[in-house]
């Protein structure tokens, strides 16, 4: 990954995003439709709390290298299904893959050291730890954090040493480097989604799942986080993400899938979508039905 | 009133046995607790472990003292592994109630009567300490004297003119290996917790959802953790064992269990030192209070009627328990904490 500031989007497309938008110009939109090069497969995935089904995805696929919006309306099953992905909840049925290797038995720290990793709706900064310490802890394959090497500093400390350098990158990267000493408890809301995006880069991923990326967060740092979603792909990653902002949707997402009460109703390109009567009925349909109550 | 006396007590005692098996409790605690966030309140159950593995080996098997040690370890290992296997997967409460009702098992399977002929039941066991004691450097008949040091029939005196400290030659064994102990422990911890692995444990303290998104494997951490702390609680079981010459079960009951709690979060949790600074302060006010009263009752500073000798031990625990609220009120980081941690808001 580099290093770089994610510019502005020039008027001619970066080329990771043409790629996206190449790769993803021939998919059917319809719900469940192939894609070229999926790095995410999913099939008969089911999840019930009781009586309720919470999700029951026939099939889904994310294509590799695009920024992917997953939006429904409220307990349409979207956090539900990227708690299944990522393996922090076990579904009833159904399997999934995850860059072509089977994840349905896959603890969720191995598949974030496979190279999914995800971050949270109601963002988990490390509180009392400093945000520099935040960042260390999020890389991988550290020598120094096996029990035994741990008690000896010289078989970690230049590990270390890169691991830090490449912290304070991140951070400067996501303009919290002068903040590296503070306890990330100090930070504001929109700094710490930052810090947990930041952290999420220390594992080096393939895929990166947001959980409501722009919950609470401030107009002005809204901007720069749209821009720091769009390095990532420009830097190789896949974006799935869980969003209601239609504005940001349209803005960054290359495809977008929409669930309502646990299945995918619908896919296509955001353009497609927002004039597709199926989403608006799942919109404003379920919004009736909660008024006519 | 012999103000001299009480004083010299209470700094006695502030680094004496006693103090020294509350300190060593506390850092397994804290690596537990301080560091982790693991609820354990059974860490009498590991002290336990330590002093009944130790007591059984000698007395009941007739095994050599350190077959006894050996014994006391990987009975507090096994221990950490059974309490630890099915309850640090599940939220942090569970571990909380487990290890309370395990230490309450423990205590009771000790004083039952079914092995009453082994254990020795109620009344506990004696007479494994001799080997220990056989190792000591420390002569019981030595009279010598050297500027403020002197030993008198082997008890050392080191006299301060404004305070002076007195141990026998048994405490000075007991202290020796004590104060090693913790020297030890303390390294240990320090170099683990300024570690990665450290850095993975206070992670796990703060959200341990986060670190498992971060690709770490949770419960090993959390297990090594409970095995290091319990392994450390059952160095202060034998401190225990050893410098009364006897074990019994009701001394390992959860009161025990929260003068650890006491003593780590008066010095200070998740600090290095907290531990040791904490039993040091408990023991040195205890005494400062018990003797102080007990000296104005004789001298009759306090009218006699008022107080009587036998209601000052309660009246101390009282005083301590008061003083410990007052503590977490004003200074709940306790003595080496930083407030500016807890004064952070948790989102």
């Amino acid at each position: 990954m580099s290093g770089s500031e994610p510019e502005r989007e020039p008027a001619v497309l970066r080329r990771a995003h043409r790629a996206a938008l190449e790769a993803l110009a021939d998919v059917a939109p319809e719900p469940g439709s192939a894609k070229p090069d999926p790095i995410v497969t999913a099939t008969g995935l089911r999840r019930a709390f009781g009586g309720l089904v919470a999700v029951d995805v026939e099939h889904v696929e994310v294509q590799r290298g695009t920024i992917t919006a997953l939006i429904g309306p409220n307990g349409a099953g979207k956090t539900t299904l990227f708690n299944l992905l990522t393996g922090f909840d076990r579904p009833n049925r159904g399997s999934w893959t995850f860059d072509g290797r089977s994840a349905k038995r896959l603890r969720s720290y191995r598949l974030a050291q496979a190279g999914m990793v995800r971050t949270f709706q109601l963002t988990k900064a490390l509180t009392r730890m400093t945000v520099l310490d935040n960042m260390l802890i999020g890389a991988s394959k550290q020598i120094g954090e096996r029990m035994w090497a741990g008690l000896v500093p010289a078989l970690w400390r230049s590990q270390e040493a890169a691991n830090k350098a490449r912290a304070i990158a991140l951070l400067e990267r996501f303009d919290l480097a002068d903040k590296r000493e503070d306890y990330a408890g100090e930070l504001s809301g929109g700094q710490r989604k930052l810090l947990e995006m930041a952290r999420a880069l220390m594992l080096e991923p393939r895929m990166v799942m947001l959980d409501e990326p722009m919950a609470g967060v401030n107009p002005a740092l809204k901007q720069s986080l749209l821009e720091h979603i769009k390095g990532l792909r420009e830097d190789g990653m896949t974006v799935l993400f869980v969003e209601h902002d239609m504005d940001m949707i349209h803005e960054i997402a290359d495809w977008v899938v929409v669930m309502a009460s646990g299945r995918v109703i619908t896919e296509g390109t955001p353009e497609r979508i927002s004039t597709d009567p199926r989403v608006v009925d799942a919109y404003l349909g379920a919004h009736h039905d909660g008024t006519a109550r | 009133m012999d103000w001299h006396f009480v004083f010299s007590q209470a700094f006695t005692q502030a680094i004496g046995p006693t103090m020294l098996i509350y300190a060593i409790a506390a850092i397994g605690l804290n690596v537990q607790f301080g560091y982790t966030g693991l609820l354990n309140f059974g860490q009498a159950a590991f002290a336990a472990m330590g002093a009944y593995g130790l007591a059984l080996a000698v007395v009941a098997f007739g095994l050599p003292f350190w077959w006894g040690i050996l014994f006391g370890l990987l009975a507090a290992v096994g221990t950490a592994l059974l309490l630890g296997i099915p309850t640090l997967r599940l939220r942090a409460d569970y571990l909380a109630i487990v290890t309370i009702a395990a230490a309450e098992i423990v205590r009771r399977l000790a004083r039952s009567t079914v092995w009453a002929e082994h254990t020795g039941g109620s009344d506990g066991m004696r007479g494994f300490s001799e080997p220990f004691f056989a190792m000591s450097p420390y002569s019981e008949d030595a009279n010598w004297s050297l500027g403020i040091l002197s030993m008198d029939d082997g008890r050392l005196i080191v006299d301060l003119w404004i305070v002076d400290f007195q141990y026998s030659s048994r405490d000075l064994w007991i202290m020796t290996v004590g104060w090693a102990l913790v020297a030890v422990f303390l390294i240990v911890i320090g170099l683990l917790v300024h570690s990665p692995w450290g850095r993975v444990l206070k992670g796990i303290r703060e959200d341990e959802e986060a670190v498992r998104s971060l690709g770490k494997n949770v419960f090993a951490y959390k297990m090594q953790a409970l095995v290091i702390g319990g392994i450390i609680g059952a160095a202060a079981g034998f401190i225990f064992a050893l410098s009364r010459a006897n074990v019994q079960p009701d001394t390992f009951s959860t009161d025990f269990t929260f003068y650890f709690y006491v003593v780590l979060i008066l010095g200070g949790a998740a600090r290095l030192f907290g531990p040791v600074l904490g039993a040091a302060l408990f023991w040195f006010l205890y005494n400062l209070l018990a003797q102080g009263l007990n000296q104005a009752i004789r001298a009759e500073v306090i009218p006699p009627g008022t107080l009587s000798g036998t209601q000052v031990g309660p009246l101390v625990f009282f005083l301590l328990g008061l003083g410990m609220v007052l503590l977490l009120i004003f200074r709940p980081q306790g003595i080496l904490g930083d407030r500016r941690e807890l004064m952070l808001d948790v989102r």
